[in-house]
């Protein structure tokens, strides 16, 4: 194993190739969790440079209040948004059902 | 299926807690994110551009309306209003968002600890307000090949986006103790409210029939006493205020039958049924960690400043409550009256009518009577019959100084409805004028004695009460227009009987 992660575990792979409705096979949540657990890791290093004197932020900008009025602009238009979509049906975007789900 | 145990029943044993989330769609003219318009009914997706989409390079700007009437809700409820705080992304796999998540609040929500009271049986429940937040709604989705438009049974789905991206406040309370056996009319009274708040601030059309206010009830039980927080059901797609009475007695009824054969109430969402008024299991709850919440990244914190809440606080209508404080001192009304005129839609009329001149106790009898029953036989509501409360007013003051009698006023009335016209025309044009002079009614009160000689010989006699045969005599010829106090005296002096 290259450097050591912060243990994601097999389960949590699983776990989360659920939520993703995403078919992993019992293989690749072994391979996965191993390479997830790289990155982690490698993400886990940036925590060592924060320091108390370092306020966390989610923005390069230091900028707030970036409103708009409310104005309707032009939407597009429907044949061509359907035009992108990989299948549609009564001017509506056709998806597979949703399995196990209540809408 | 078996019958529900009564709220008033299960509260002897148990302590409900309830809960309620509420959604409503804001009334402004464009989307929370972008320019597309938020008309209601439109072809499906006709409202839609990049942004809300979700196509590749596109970036949101939020609704500057949006965000003030988001404090506006917050104010009138009493909350804190945050100096400093952001969007997140709410992720999640189902297809009514293009974009894979939902740009919502997560730990940092615009407003936070407020509460609104509501009276129920004359009592008064303080609903602790937890936060209030603002977020995005989600698409349209219809279901085909299930037989009941969900998702079970269902082939594939179609899905309309012109909904996505409506911004959408979320209200959440605190769990609602001691309640009792009202919980379920508590919660009712909480959400219809909740409604006249924001329908007061202008900030929502509250239609909850075409979704714009949505509610979800949570409710636990706990064994009476005990103080020990039961496991709770959150029952979605409650979607008028009857419903949320009615979810909330059929949960207490539900969990209380569980809870008394041994069993455990399962943590998990459940749908009311309208049509049949049961709640049924939904999907299981995915933990709130999985949507894997995360600060917006393509949107700035917003940092409503002092002056800018102070600003939207100062240009707040007068809330609910205090309109009604206020009704009730100047209409000299008890509690229970103000409630029965608030339920019967005439509060506000009753107080026009008021205003326009009338004595409270006869504005409050016109429209909680005669006016009520006659918007009810149009099956109309009160505010939308063809009269207005002047005009009631104009009505109460003709029967004050006596041109018109009770029955007179009422055809007045009538013939304002029937025509629109004022009510001076209406009594010029159809005559409605009462009749005391003494020599008008004296011919006609000589042709009832003459019509009914063995009646006028009975009152001769001595039986007074004879007399009434004769009186509507007079009525009926003077088309209700006599006096009746008049016509009663001149028929027994005529007939020489005691007065």
């Amino acid at each position: 194993m290259p450097e050591a992660g912060v243990g994601i575990t097999r389960d949590e792979v699983a776990h989360l190739a659920r939520l993703s409705r995403l078919a992993v096979t019992e293989e690749e949540l072994d391979v996965f969790a191993g390479q997830l657990d790289v990155i982690l890791g490698a993400v886990a290093r940036v925590q060592e440079v924060a320091a108390a004197d370092i306020p966390p932020t989610t923005h390069a900008v230091p900028l707030t209040n970036v409103l708009r009025p409310d104005v309707v602009t032009p939407c597009l238009d429907r044949d061509e948004v359907l035009a992108a979509a990989p299948a549609a049906e009564d001017g509506r975007f056709r998806v597979p059902r949703i399995l196990d789900e209540e809408a | 299926m078996t019958t529900i145990e009564s709220a008033a029943d299960v509260a002897h044993r148990y302590d409900p807690v309830i809960g309620l989330e509420t959604h409503v769609e804001l009334g402004t003219a464009s989307k929370m994110f972008c320019g597309c318009p938020t008309t209601f009914g439109a072809e499906p997706n006709t409202q839609v551009c990049p942004v809300c989409l979700g196509l590749p390079g596109s970036l949101p700007v939020a609704n500057a309306t949006a965000i003030e009437s988001t404090i506006k809700i917050g104010l009138a409820l009493h909350c804190d209003i945050a100096s400093w705080c952001r969007f997140a992304r709410k992720n999640y796999f189902y297809p009514d968002m293009p974009k894979d998540f939902q740009i919502s609040q997560y730990d940092e929500p615009l407003c936070t600890d407020g509460h609104l009271d509501v009276v129920v049986d004359g009592r008064t429940f303080r609903v602790e307000i937890e936060r209030v937040h603002l977020e995005e709604d989600t698409g349209k989705s219809l279901h085909v090949g299930g037989a009941t438009g969900r998702i079970h049974g269902a082939d594939h789905s179609l899905v309309d986006y012109n909904r996505a991206g409506i911004p959408l406040v979320e209200i959440v309370t605190r769990p609602v103790l001691g309640t009792g056996a009202l919980a379920p009319e508590v919660g009712k009274a909480y959400v219809t409210e909740l409604r006249e708040v924001l329908r007061g601030l202008g900030v929502s059309d509250v239609r909850m029939e075409q979704g714009s206010l949505r509610c979800d009830v949570n409710l636990s039980l706990s064994p009476a006493g005990s103080g020990v927080l039961g496991t709770r059901s959150e029952t979605k797609n409650v979607n008028s205020l009857r419903s949320v009475e009615r979810a909330i007695r059929f949960e207490m009824g539900r969990q209380a039958e569980l809870l008394d054969a041994g069993g455990r109430v399962v943590q998990e969402t459940r749908h009311f049924h309208e049509d049949t008024g049961v709640t049924t299991p939904g999907r299981s709850k995915e933990e709130a960690t999985d949507y894997r919440y995360f600060p917006e990244p393509d949107l700035v914190p917003l940092a409503p400043d002092a002056a800018w809440v102070e600003r939207l606080r100062a240009g707040l209508p007068e809330l609910p409550a205090a309109r009604r404080a206020r009704l009730a001192a100047s209409l000299e009304a008890s509690e229970f009256e103000l409630g029965s005129m608030a339920n019967a839609g005439v509060l506000e009329l009753v107080a026009e009518t008021v205003a326009a001149g009338a004595p409270a106790a006869e504005a409050r009898n016109w429209w909680l009577g005669y006016l009520a029953q006659q918007a009810n036989a149009a099956g109309v509501e009160p505010a939308e019959l063809a009269i207005t409360p002047a005009q009631v007013a104009r009505v109460v003051a003709l029967v004050a100084d006596g041109t018109l009698s009770t029955g007179l006023a009422r055809q007045a009335v009538d013939g304002v409805l029937e025509t629109g016209s004022s009510v001076d025309e209406v009594v010029a044009a159809r005559g409605l004028v009462r009749v005391s002079d003494v020599d008008a009614l004296g011919a006609a009160v000589d042709a009832a004695i003459a019509a009914q000689p063995d009646v006028a010989e009975k009152v001769r006699g001595g039986k007074v009460a004879a007399a009434g045969a004769l009186v509507g005599a007079v009525m009926k010829a003077t088309r209700g227009q006599a006096d009746a106090k008049v016509v009663r005296e001149l028929v027994l002096s005529r007939l020489g009987a005691p007065g």
